[in-house]
């Protein structure tokens, strides 16, 4: 009997008006693996996760979690299935009115009603895991550099022991050196924890180090899905004018000169 | 042509408005009464709507009834009538000047800050982040502030009343030579129960509509600075045109003949 993927995606579609953002998507990504998904610019990368995540609705097809269909839940039912997710976002979103260890905590907090005391313990715990000592746990999150923040961000998606990690953009904003400590971090907690991760990104760099498998984006549909080794031997023509970032290519940008 | 697609463009925008503001106040009421409820939340906008709110709306008040003092006895010295300026001054107070300006003043100080503050969590995805971390928004951020407004509204009111009478003896006992113990028992003798009670449940109306086009505003503000901008002017201007109106339906509700 084959296993139930962690996540499943079958012909999911999203449009904005006219525009068609996501165009059929089907994906499957297993239990512990680690799959990226590269694209340009408003491909609908994000859009994909926000579905999954129920923050916006896909207009069809079906999305499902542990073999369960999430596509449509009501208030409640998100709430409780979203307790699977933790999410790493490209700006960190890191709550500006809280200090980091209750930004940390929050999920800790709210969501497991966990006291106070304990919560803190744990978020403390959690940002050594990330590389963070204790006496940041009281700065502001305004305080801190964006590596810094991308790692307290990094902390608050792992505290909870989700099931399920996505990181938007998680390099994107940082100096080489500071994004391969990133990558290095995610890869410890995916691998370690045994999460299963679905990461976007445009860096090729960070794509190849965090991803088991990489799929490409293009015009609402997974053009490609292959092994992150073989991405630069795709044989696919987009894929390469990606991975390479070649300005020819079949992929055209619409500049106005 | 044109102008009839223009025509319809705005009918059709005003009433998809219309028709997400209902369900915005529908979906927010509701989470108003279903727990988990935020007491620490609901306390610290009780305090900012509240105690932060007490110097601008005291002061509004007190050169309220001291310029209503002023005016009335200038007209109706002229009839011999200056003994009514007692029972102009707290009647004018308690029914209408104390919950309007003191509902008007609190749409510009705290409905934009709800507005800025929601619209910038908005645009850097902190909404998304608390519905990642099992967190309902409305429940978060929008039933507090509405709770808090409809409970210090009408405390906010209560005491500007107090204080506006008081600013209306002042002139008139320390300028216009009145008799301080006539004064105050004129001032006694015309109030009603029902002049304070239509002032205070005004004053909840208010403190509702203020924060609930605040959060509006705010939830559903788009882009960057310029979009937080656009729904901190929509929450003032939108708050204050509908104090003025809710505020005649209130009158019309109490005293209409």
């Amino acid at each position: 009997m084959t296993e139930v993927p962690k996540i499943r995606l079958t012909d999911v579609r999203k449009s904005f008006g006219a525009k068609k953002v996501l165009d059929g998507i089907t994906l499957d990504v297993a239990k512990a693996e680690s799959v990226v998904i590269i694209g340009g610019s408003g491909t609908g990368k994000s859009v994909l996760l926000k579905c999954i995540l129920g923050i916006l609705l896909a207009d069809s097809g079906a999305i499902e979690v542990d073999g369960e269909n999430v596509t449509h839940l009501r208030a409640a039912q998100r709430e409780a299935a979203n307790k699977k997710f933790g999410m790493l976002f490209q700006g960190g979103a890191l709550f500006d009115s809280l200090p980091v260890w209750e930004n940390v905590a929050f999920g800790l907090i709210q969501g497991e009603h966990m006291n106070r005391k304990d919560a803190k313990h744990r978020a403390i715990e959690t940002l050594a895991k990330v590389g963070l000592t204790a006496d940041v746990a009281e700065l502001s999150p305004s305080e801190l550099s964006g590596g810094m923040q991308k790692r307290v961000g990094l902390a608050r998606a792992i505290a909870g022991a989700p099931e399920i990690v996505f990181f938007d953009e998680p390099t994107t904003g940082l100096d080489p050196i500071m994004g391969d400590v990133i990558n290095d971090l995610i890869v410890s907690c995916v691998r370690n924890q045994g999460i299963t991760a679905l990461s976007i990104t445009h860096d090729m760099a960070s794509a190849k180090k965090i991803g088991d498998r990489i799929a490409m984006l293009y015009q609402g549909k997974l053009i490609w899905i292959g092994d992150a080794k073989s991405v630069d031997a795709s044989d696919n023509e987009y894929v390469d004018q990606f991975v390479h970032g070649r300005a020819e290519g079949p992929i055209k940008m619409q500049v106005r000169r | 042509m044109n102008f009839l697609a223009t025509i319809g463009a705005v009918v059709l925008a005003f009433f998809g408005h219309l028709g997400r503001l209902t369900i915005f106040t529908a979906t927010a009421v509701s989470h108003c009464v279903r727990p988990p409820f935020y007491p620490r939340h609901i306390l610290r906008q009780m305090i900012d709507i509240g105690y932060y709110s007490l110097p601008v709306v005291g002061l509004t008040a007190i050169f309220s009834g001291m310029v209503l003092a002023l005016q009335s006895y200038t007209g109706f010295a002229r009839f011999s009538a200056e003994s009514a300026i007692a029972n102009v001054v707290v009647i004018s107070l308690t029914r209408e000047l104390g919950p309007v300006l003191a509902g008007l003043m609190v749409a510009g100080r705290i409905g934009a800050s709800m507005a800025a503050e929601i619209g910038t969590m908005r645009v850097t995805e902190q909404i998304d982040a608390l519905t990642t971390l099992s967190t309902n928004p409305f429940k978060y951020l929008v039933a507090p502030r509405l709770i808090a407004g409809l409970l210090m509204l009408p405390v906010l009111v209560l005491v500007a009343d107090i204080i506006g009478v008081f600013g209306g003896y002042m002139v008139a006992v320390y300028k216009l030579d009145f008799n301080a113990g006539i004064y105050l028992s004129n001032t006694i003798s015309f109030l009603e129960p029902l002049d304070v009670i239509s002032g205070l449940v005004k004053a909840s109306a208010f403190g509702f509509i203020i924060a609930l086009m605040g959060c509006y505003s705010g939830y559903h503000s788009k882009g960057g600075a310029q979009g937080v901008g656009a729904a901190t002017t929509n929450a003032v201007v939108s708050s204050s045109i509908l104090i003025l109106t809710v505020n005649y339906v209130i009158t019309e509700l109490f005293f209409g003949t």
